[in-house]
């Protein structure tokens, strides 16, 4: 007999005034008690609505059946069967638009906890199994992946297991991309990441750091080089800015800045010699994941202020729910329906103040979003000391430039096949924020997934 | 990971190293960068390449210890390795089309990596006149290398402690003044030394590339920390240059951004030698 519960088994958080004073992980997990518990709410519908919502298609009803018998290790291999990051995935997806949205328990009452059930498992399984995946008989053909963020580490991972040589390009000095330079420590721990990455080593994937592809080798020398095939998960790029006065003064951040001290270079652990100017109070510009993460890391980092800045209104925010609502819980000051117009500076060149304008929103056009229009005379300021703007990026110039036949589009994004991920050079795939744009974890993911199937049909023909 | 092969004191403050990196030195074209990290806390720093021997594989770096993680790297000895070294970063210098005679202008340590622009330029058979701008005697670098790499060699000390008394900008209109001719200025030093070798150059529209030093993190196109305001627009140093049109660039700017983290600079890892003259002075008014 399922668990009729109409709402989801809670997992336990640390206090929001706790938690916005560290760095430490804000959702502590389910026990094995309470996974099986709410895995027992799972209907195991024949048709499986979940697994159609699931960028990587995992078997989601089958790991909660072994779940809900308490077997976590069956569990396991059936998630991993099909998702080279569990443990990622678990934490950062937007399961609410994807499988959970699916979910026919949703219809009355909540979902089922799809990702805190993935997660739980995932955990579970790191801290409980410690055997290693081996490594599988080697084809003896060398693959390259530029790139170890969420496309490069699944593509990487999937092409392994196949028996494929992969070797994975990283410019930083540690793997990850988007999940060490961008995530924070607090929504992903960097250690979780890092065995995931073990794990690919394991499998006989070779990684190397400090390689810029497109400047310390091209991606025509690397096919020169023996490597038949390329997957190209390079990430978003260059962040963008509003063009508004003061937006160069000593104290603006891109988001990509902010994060990468904090996250990458650990700016927030004494030790580690990457500055940030401890602020007392933050404008954050954006409506995002992105910008949530930056106004929760400024918070942390001891600003006694931190306001978000949206020039739409709450229901507009692209920000995940369960992000919105992390960051009002820490005293994050939501200024809605408001927009910068000018930074200001003191006689040192420093932030001091912000000045904004108050948005109204106009009836749907025929997209049918509405469109912010500015309330004339409305200006106001705020007394800030930095400001993070968090707007988006657009993609790196690094590869398209630097790899003859690689069309890209007009906002310069790789173009691909769709189905194959493939570029319009033969043996040359990509996927992730170098393909869309900004976008989320687990679509790179399914982007790195489909890539590898195709390039293995691709070399298996040759 | 990166072995240190040869080290040299240059002067009290400056220092060479060439490390093996066989990859980047097979890369490296003048006006490239590498990023650095010393250890597994270091921060990232950007390093301008001084020279390069594709051949032994080496790549030659000449840093002033201004700060925590230059003097960390002036402390390493040969033999020893640097925990990350990546580049070549930035795109290569590009002189103007049909240019046959250029002045490269150094300023202090900036003359480690005008020194390349020289090197490679007169090697393509460019007329190359140098001007190497010192604060004295004791801290002149590369003077023979610059010597054996140009047509004419001009050295200036504030002081006139060595060469002649004067600013590096009095050198060069002395020069356009006598009726040299230059197609093209190549400016690299203190940002107010580049700020007004481009104004000097202005008038007289010679065009001059100037080579900028913004703080800067990742240094391949991601953070956005290395911004610039070029031509009244958003440059990013990391992949849009280090070289820009220097009559465009707003240096004011770039300075003020530069100095942000100047307070933090002083008080890590336990008060480590700092090589900065206002320091030194702030320590001598205040003891």
């Amino acid at each position: 007999m399922p668990n009729m519960s109409l709402t989801k088994t809670p997992a336990e958080e640390q206090a929001p005034l706790v938690r916005n004073q560290n760095f430490l992980e804000v959702s502590l997990g389910y026990t094995p008690e309470q996974a099986i518990e709410e895995a027992r709410r799972c209907l195991n519908c024949k048709n499986k609505p979940c697994v159609a919502g699931c960028p990587v298609n995992i078997h989601i009803p089958e790991f909660i059946a072994k779940v809900a018998e308490g077997d976590f290790k069956a569990a396991y291999e059936i998630i991993s069967d099909t998702n080279a990051l569990p443990c990622v995935s678990g934490r950062v997806c937007p399961q609410e638009n994807q499988c959970e949205e699916r979910c026919v328990r949703g219809i009355k009452g909540e979902a089922v906890a799809i990702g805190r059930l993935e997660r739980f498992v995932a955990d579970w399984y790191l801290k409980n199994i410690s055997a290693k995946p081996e490594k599988p008989q080697s084809n003896g053909i060398k693959v390259a992946v530029v790139g170890s963020g969420p496309a490069g580490l699944t593509c990487a991972s999937d092409l392994a297991k196949r028996g494929y040589e992969v070797t994975i390009f990283e410019a930083f000095h540690t793997a990850g991309g988007v999940l060490v330079y961008g995530i924070p420590e607090f929504r992903l721990p960097k250690a979780i990441v890092q065995s995931e990455v073990d794990k690919l080593k394991a499998l006989g994937v070779d990684l190397q750091l400090d390689v810029v592809v497109g400047r310390t080798v091209t991606i025509d020398e690397l096919m020169e080089d023996g490597y038949k095939a390329v997957f190209v998960g390079s990430g978003a790029g260059l962040p963008m800015f509003m063009g508004i006065e003061g937006e160069s003064l000593a104290g603006v951040y891109s988001a990509n800045e902010y994060l990468t001290r904090v996250n990458l270079m650990k700016a927030y652990l004494p030790d580690h010699d990457t500055p940030l100017k401890r602020s007392r109070a933050v404008a954050v510009v954006g409506g995002g994941n992105v910008a949530m993460d930056a106004a929760r890391c400024a918070k942390r980092m001891g600003a006694e202020k931190v306001y978000l800045l949206y020039r739409r209104d709450e229901e507009e925010m692209p920000a995940r729910r369960e992000e919105v609502n992390h960051a009002k819980e820490e005293e994050i000051d939501f200024r809605l329906l408001c927009n910068p117009v000018r930074i200001l500076g003191d006689e040192r060149g420093k932030v001091c103040q912000i000045e904004c304008v108050r948005m109204r929103l106009q009836a749907p056009d025929e997209s049918g979003r509405r469109a912010p229009k500015e309330v004339v005379g409305s200006n106001f300021f705020l007394p800030v000391d930095a400001v993070i703007m968090a707007l988006g990026t657009s993609p790196n110039p690094l590869i398209r430039s630097t790899t003859p036949g690689l069309e890209t589009n007009r906002k310069g994004c790789l173009v691909v096949n769709e189905d194959t991920m493939k570029t319009t050079r033969d043996g040359i795939y990509a996927g992730g924020d170098a393909v869309t744009g900004a976008a989320t974890v687990i679509l790179a993911m399914g982007a790195g997934k489909k890539a590898a199937q195709a390039m293995d049909e691709y070399l298996s023909q040759k | 990971m990166v072995k240190i092969v040869r080290k040299k004191e240059l002067n009290p403050t400056v220092t060479l190293l060439e490390v093996e990196a066989p990859l980047i030195a097979k890369k490296a074209k003048p006006g490239q960068f590498i990023i650095f990290r010393v250890d597994e806390y270091g921060e990232r720093v950007p390093l301008t390449i001084a020279d390069h021997d594709p051949v032994k594989g080496t790549v030659t770096i000449i840093f002033q210890k201004v700060g925590l993680s230059t003097q960390l790297l002036g402390d390493l000895e040969e033999g020893d390795s640097i925990l990350d070294f990546v580049g070549p970063l930035g795109a290569p210098t590009e002189l103007p089309e049909r240019v046959g005679s250029i002045c490269v202008i150094g300023g202090g340590v900036g003359c480690a990596i005008a020194f390349p622009q020289a090197k490679e330029n007169h090697a393509a058979g460019l007329k190359v006149d140098v001007i190497a701008g010192f604060r004295s005697r004791d801290i002149v670098i590369l003077e023979e290398e610059f010597k054996a790499n140009c047509d004419n060699f001009y050295l200036m000390t504030d002081d006139g402690s060595y060469g002649e008394k004067g600013l590096v900008t009095q050198k060069l209109q002395e020069l356009i003044d006598s009726g040299k001719k230059y197609d093209a200025v190549i400016a690299i030093g203190p940002i107010p030394m580049m700020k007004f070798v481009c104004k000097t150059t202005e008038p007289y529209q010679i065009p001059t590339i100037v080579s900028l030093n913004p703080l800067m993190i990742d240094g391949t196109g991601m953070c956005g920390c290395c911004r610039c305001t070029v031509g009244g627009k958003v440059r990013f140093a990391c992949v849009d240059g280090p070289d820009f049109d220097g009559h465009q660039v707003d240096f004011d700017e770039l300075m003020n951004r530069n100095a942000v983290y100047r307070d933090e600079e002083t008080v890590q890892r336990e008060e480590p030698h700092h090589a900065c003259r206002l320091e030194q002075m702030g320590k001598k008014l205040i003891p």
